[in-house]
């Protein structure tokens, strides 16, 4: 689907001021004028201070943080819904920042697709219509565009809805039309601004395990916003954690959960459900090659639950973990899984 | 302490001179381009005259089923069309047809006009505050103004006659189509805008796609308001050689005759009301689907 040598987003440097020139106080920033400051002193609101994130292409990239810390400011820069204040936001090697208008609006029809946190449907067309709307704009004909979409509101669960109102529709509904037309798109880059967050916890785990499903079959680079940490080590291939308009740790959801960078984090992930976020390749004794296999195995990247449950339900003392080929790489006993499980700083 | 008594004026030579002077301009102004300007409205002229040849040489029972069919279409709620078929009945059964016809021949003339000037102006009034601000305190003037005093000019560079009329018409009924057009367009979700810009909408895909539907309702309200102006003016609009329903009203006061009056100002209310109703249903049923819930 997405295209094969598509080269990710790169943010570099990225800096961005709320207010009259704001561009004047970018040097400030660097220089450790902090957030406060800069509101006391200029009446100006810093939105985002030197954001360098790298997303590779095909993954998904969460973006973390609570109400106000900047997380869809970052990523209306990824198309340009705002502009920044100074860096460079790199999508598939091009800068974004430095697209004239016909170019932005090329790239938002053919590289972006976003979804948004209130859905953002339009209530005068049915869920068809609404779906077909990117296709509109690129202004490919209703018959193949009604395919398209046709083909994608079958595969988010939609068919038989194509001509109901979007009032019609509860939310989490909705969200799937909304997913839908970025979907039908087939832009590379996916922008999900707290795509769930308005969603029924139920209603929201299935979405969750409706986008990791896609995902397997349609690699796109998904940037995933979120406040919520379970869904965020749920979805993300990497997660970058935001407080006050800065990454504060960016790691895979095993270095945050395992190794996070402050207090502030810490405090975060002292509530998630250690068992099944923490890889059982952290916690296990590694053998030496050629360690014979005996009784249970799990695959490497299990969950420390998977293991656990293997051993609760079966008569070994140990679980081997093996690679992808079946080599025995380690293993875990219940003592070492249970301390990990309740470890914490 | 004279001055403290009595405001003190401007001298009266002096003022008289302006007036006079103000007035010689305005008169110089119509002789060189009086022509001019009724070249420029002739299509204006032509258009009244087929419309109110059409409404009024049209056999009633045909215009009766298309006014019934229009009802229909636009409010889909029998009670409106049966109010309709019996106002017209009445309408014609008390011998006030033709007029009645002239009136709503001007009043669609009137209200096409207004459409065709007021939404492209609220349009670009909805995307500039300076735009807006400029126009807004003219709009005010030309509600507010009395009626009569900008009848003046128009009179003095068009004359008496259809065209005067449906301009001084046009005048006093354009503003709520304009303020409801741009008010309409800036009420548009902000979300469902940010929607449209991330999918790479032009400025004009924009508009069509979600501006203007998302607006409609509202620049339907502005449509409604517009004709009930319009029928408002109907009577001072006589006053300048407007044929309808407004003549007899104006003979009747001149005369006192009262039953002549109240009939054919019935006759206004009645079509006031049938416009009001159809229109405002046709809005109501375009709101159907609009209204956005969350969650
Ligand atoms: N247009 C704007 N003008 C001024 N400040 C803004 C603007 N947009 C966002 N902000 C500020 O930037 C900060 C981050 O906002 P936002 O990115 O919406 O946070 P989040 O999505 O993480 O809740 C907030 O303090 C907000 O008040
Ligand atoms: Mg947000």
């Amino acid at each position: 689907m997405a295209d094969q040598r598509f080269d990710g987003i790169k943010i570099r440097n990225l800096y961005k001021i709320f207010g009259q020139n704001g561009a004047a106080h970018v040097e400030a920033v660097r220089n450790g004028l902090s957030k406060t400051e800069l509101n006391e002193k200029f009446g100006l609101v810093l939105g985002l201070k030197d954001i360098n994130i790298e997303m590779p292409a095909g993954c998904i990239q969460v973006i973390m943080g609570l109400s106000g810390s900047g997380k869809s400011t970052l990523i209306r820069h990824i198309n340009r819904l705002i502009d920044p204040t100074s860096g460079e936001v790199l999508v598939n090697g091009v800068d974004v920042v430095r697209m004239n208008e016909s170019e932005l609006r090329d790239f938002r029809r053919h590289q972006t697709a976003m979804v948004f946190q209130k859905f953002a449907l339009l209530p005068h067309r049915n869920v068809l219509e609404n779906t077909v709307y990117g296709l509109d704009v690129q202004k490919i004909n209703r018959a193949k565009s009604t395919e398209i979409a046709m083909q994608w509101l079958e595969r988010v669960g939609l068919k038989g809805f194509e001509k109901k109102y979007p009032n019609q529709l509860s939310g989490g509904m909705q969200q799937r039309v909304g997913l839908a037309r970025a979907l039908s798109n087939d832009a590379p880059v996916l922008l999900m601004d707290e795509a769930y967050s308005a969603l029924d916890p139920l209603i929201r785990m299935d979405m969750q395990s409706v986008l990791l499903g896609l995902q397997k079959e349609i690699k796109k680079t998904i940037v995933f916003i979120t406040h919520d940490l379970d869904e965020a080590l749920r979805l993300g291939d990497q997660i970058a954690i935001l407080r006050d308009g800065e990454v504060i740790q960016q790691g895979t959801s095993q270095d945050i959960v395992l190794r996070p960078a402050d207090d502030y984090i810490a405090n975060f992930v002292k509530e998630v459900n250690r068992g099944r976020v923490i890889h059982v390749d952290a916690v296990m004794t590694p053998v030496a090659a050629g360690h014979a296999v005996n009784g249970a195995t799990v695959m490497s990247g299990s969950s420390i639950d998977d293991a656990m449950k293997l051993l609760a339900h079966g008569n070994a003392t140990d679980v081997t973990i093996t690679d992808p080929a079946g080599i025995p790489l380690g293993t875990v006993d219940l003592k070492c899984l249970a301390a990990a499980v309740v470890s914490s700083h | 302490m004279d001055w403290f008594f009595n405001f003190p004026h401007m001298d009266d030579d002096a003022l008289r001179n302006l007036k006079k002077f103000i007035d010689e301009s305005f008169r110089a102004f119509t002789r060189a381009y009086g022509d001019a300007i009724e070249g420029f409205f002739s299509p204006l002229q032509t258009f009244l005259i087929y419309s109110e040849r059409f409404m009024t040489k049209t056999p009633w029972p045909i215009i009766t089923l298309i006014v019934l069919a229009i009802a229909w279409a636009g409010s889909r709620n029998l009670k409106i069309v049966a109010g309709c078929l019996f106002s017209l009945l009445a309408i014609g059964y008390f011998d006030m047809w033709d007029d009645t016809m002239r009136t709503i021949s001007m009043i669609f003339v009137c209200t096409i006009l207004s459409i065709a000037i007021g939404i492209p102006i609220g349009i670009m009034m909805s995307r500039s505050d300076r735009l807006q601000r400029i126009v807004n305190p003219v709009l005010d003037v030309m509600q507010t103004m009395p009626s009569f005093v900008y009848l003046i000019p128009v009179v003095m560079l068009l004359g008496i006659g259809k065209v005067p009329g449906l301009i001084a018409v046009v005048i006093y009924a354009i503003p709520p189509m304009i303020r409801l057009t741009n008010l309409g367009i800036r009420l548009v979700d902000k979300d469902v805008l940010e929607a449209a810009d991330a999918f790479g909408s032009s400025s004009w895909q924009k508009l069509v796609w979600v501006q203007m539907p998302l607006a409609l309702p509202t620049i339907m309200a502005g449509i409604n308001q517009c004709i009930m102006m319009a029928l408002a003016m109907v009577v001072i609009a006589s006053m300048i050689g407007v044929q309808g329903l407004g003549q007899p009203v104006l003979k009747a006061i001149a005369n006192q005759y009262f039953t002549l009056g109240i009939f054919n100002g019935l006759a206004i209310v009645g079509i006031a009301i049938i416009f009001d109703r159809v229109s405002q249903s046709y809005g109501q049923r375009l709101q159907k689907h609009r209204e956005i819930i969350h969650g």
